[in-house]
């Protein structure tokens, strides 16, 4: 069953004034439990007033959510709980941060879902070996840290509710690229380790190539294409004519392929064209076009 | 939720109203606020909605932002009316018990309470239709006599474009932390005072760490375009009386003195 469905769901922001905008437009998507999930689309796409639909944070303008075939708005004392269920660490978390130290911080959600004190204790330190937190940087002021370690403190403070959906929108933004690894190879992780669902939000095709198994791609308030990786990158055409790139490294294999070397088109890692280059190369004498 | 406060907000156009020079529009806000104290008959306020009714027309700004306005001073309004209405003595209307309506005591509560309405209405249209700096950047030269005794005219106006420049900001960041605490299960809605009290932390702490930070930011960037204070600042908008805006200025002050007429006549 689909953990997250939506039906011809929209939103609109200041309705009746002259800023009046369609963000999100008749949306209906339904997402599978124990997937990880790469959402792309450009700013201003609706990729994020969609993911906080998601979690009950804002309430369609028309249309309706499903989690796990419950309608979220039918009762709404009930909402809180979805947000349990529905973990959303948003753009820039580490801005969040406000208690003493990373452990409280970190406490914060488990807290406020009404958990004894031995299991706050428990998650909080799970949260935080796996975004790598030492115990000493644990009772550290969230303040006296680094850019990238606040952020994963406030990762940590989401992981830590062991929300049956985790989404993330952006996680890696202003990162440098070694920082950007760290972040999602512990989302990926963790996503393997707890087998839950995981929505990410990124700009970068390359990152979504590493860790995603399907796709959505939104554009001007819609979904353009809601599919796995490979059949997604198949359509490159499409993605550039609304201003989305696949991969580099795919490009250069399509370009490879254009010019009649024999080469598969869709390697969308490093690691997949190292392989086919030496598949290629292997070959030898074939290989002059 | 925080995005529907509208007072001070903006909305552009291209009204003769909007293209008014902002000086001209103060004085004239000004001049309509003397207009509504000086009518001292119910029949002279007339005049004064007239005026309102009018000017929301010429400038394109939707009726019911009106009534949006007007919301947050209907509190106000009941409160000074029920006290005229009661407590003003004069030539009892109805009587019942100790409770006494009088004629002087009703009208001094419709005078009353229309006069705030417009006030509030009329007053709105003025930020409805100039945008916030070029609000600051007339109240600075209309204040600008006030330097001769040493009154900070120009450091009060750059604190005030930069005050009214991240309001919007404040609120976006506002929602966004309290959005993001709510995701962490944040209650905010329940609770005695105490625990509401207590609630705002989460949102407060970040919310001052961050602005202090982007004091810092903006402080520095200003520096580094070399901003030193407002001597020899030139401007990049200069402002000009044009005809539209001394015909602003004789319909307020013909309207003024249609006023006192019909108040002579109605006395």
């Amino acid at each position: 069953m689909a953990v997250i469905k939506t039906e011809n769901l929209s939103h609109v922001y200041s309705e009746g004034t002259p800023f009046v905008k369609t963000a999100i437009d008749n949306i209906s998507i339904e997402i599978e439990e124990g997937q990880m999930i790469g959402v792309i689309g450009h700013t201003g796409s609706g990729k994020s007033t969609l993911i906080q639909h998601f979690n009950g944070l804002l309430q369609p303008t028309s249309g309706k959510i499903y989690i796990d075939g419950e309608d979220m708005w039918a009762d709404k004392s009930k909402l809180r709980d979805i947000r349990f269920k529905v973990g959303l660490v948003f753009q820039y978390p580490e801005y969040q941060l406000f208690e003493e130290t990373c452990y409280k911080d970190i406490a914060f959600g488990p807290k406020n879902m009404g958990l004894d004190e031995g299991e706050i204790d428990r998650r909080v330190r799970e949260a935080a070996a796996f975004v790598s937190l030492s115990e000493e940087q644990l009772m550290k002021s969230p303040f006296e840290l680094s850019g990238g370690q606040k952020r994963r403190v406030a990762i940590a403070g989401v992981l830590a509710m062991k929300p049956k959906v985790l989404i993330l929108d952006e996680p890696t933004a202003g990162l440098d690229p070694k920082g950007r690894d760290r972040i999602l190879g512990q989302i990926k992780e963790y996503h393997q380790e707890e087998k839950n669902t995981v929505l990410i939000v990124s700009h970068s095709m390359e990152d979504v190539a590493k860790f995603a198994q399907k796709v959505l791609v939104m554009n001007r308030s819609k979904v353009f294409l809601y599919d796995s990786v490979e059949n997604v990158f198949a359509r490159a055409g499409e993605l550039s004519q609304i201003g989305l790139a696949v991969p580099q490294i795919t490009q250069v294999f399509m370009e490879l392929k254009k010019r009649g070397y024999p080469v598969n088109s869709n390697v969308y890692t490093i690691e997949a064209a190292k392989k086919e280059m030496i598949r290629l190369l292997e070959k030898g004498g074939e290989v002059r076009a | 939720m925080l995005r529907d406060i509208t007072i001070g907000q903006y909305f552009p156009g291209q009204s003769p109203i909007h293209k008014m020079d902002p000086r001209m529009k103060i004085i004239a806000t000004l001049l309509y606020i003397v207009m509504l104290f000086v009518a001292s008959h119910p029949l002279s306020l007339i005049v004064g909605i007239a005026m309102l009714v009018l000017m929301y027309r010429v400038s394109g700004i939707p009726m019911k932002m009106i009534t949006k306005s007007l919301k947050p001073v209907v509190p106000i309004i009941i409160f000074t009316s029920v006290l005229n209405i009661f407590f003003v003595s004069g030539d009892p209307l109805f009587q019942f018990g100790f409770i006494e309506i009088t004629r002087q005591g009703l009208m001094l509560a419709i005078l009353m309470s229309v006069r705030i309405l417009c006030l509030i209405a009329g007053s709105s249209l003025l930020t409805y239709t100039t945008s916030p700096i070029e609000l600051t950047d007339a109240i600075e030269i209309l204040l600008n006599p006030l330097k001769k005794v040493k009154v900070p005219v120009h450091e009060l106006s750059m604190m005030m474009t930069i005050a009214l420049r991240f309001i919007p900001t404040l609120i976006e960041e506002t929602d966004k932390i309290m959005n993001a605490q709510k995701a962490r299960g944040a209650d905010m809605e329940s609770g005695g005072l105490m625990q509401r009290a207590k609630a705002l932390v989460p949102i407060l702490v970040p919310l001052f760490v961050s602005s202090f930070r982007r004091a810092d930011e903006l402080a520095m960037a200003m520096e580094c375009r070399c901003y030193r204070g407002g001597d020899g600042r030139t401007r990049m908008k200069q402002l000009h009386y044009s005809h539209r805006d001394w015909i602003a200025l004789c319909i307020m002050l013909v309207s003024i003195a249609a006023v006192l007429l019909l108040n002579r006549i109605l006395a």
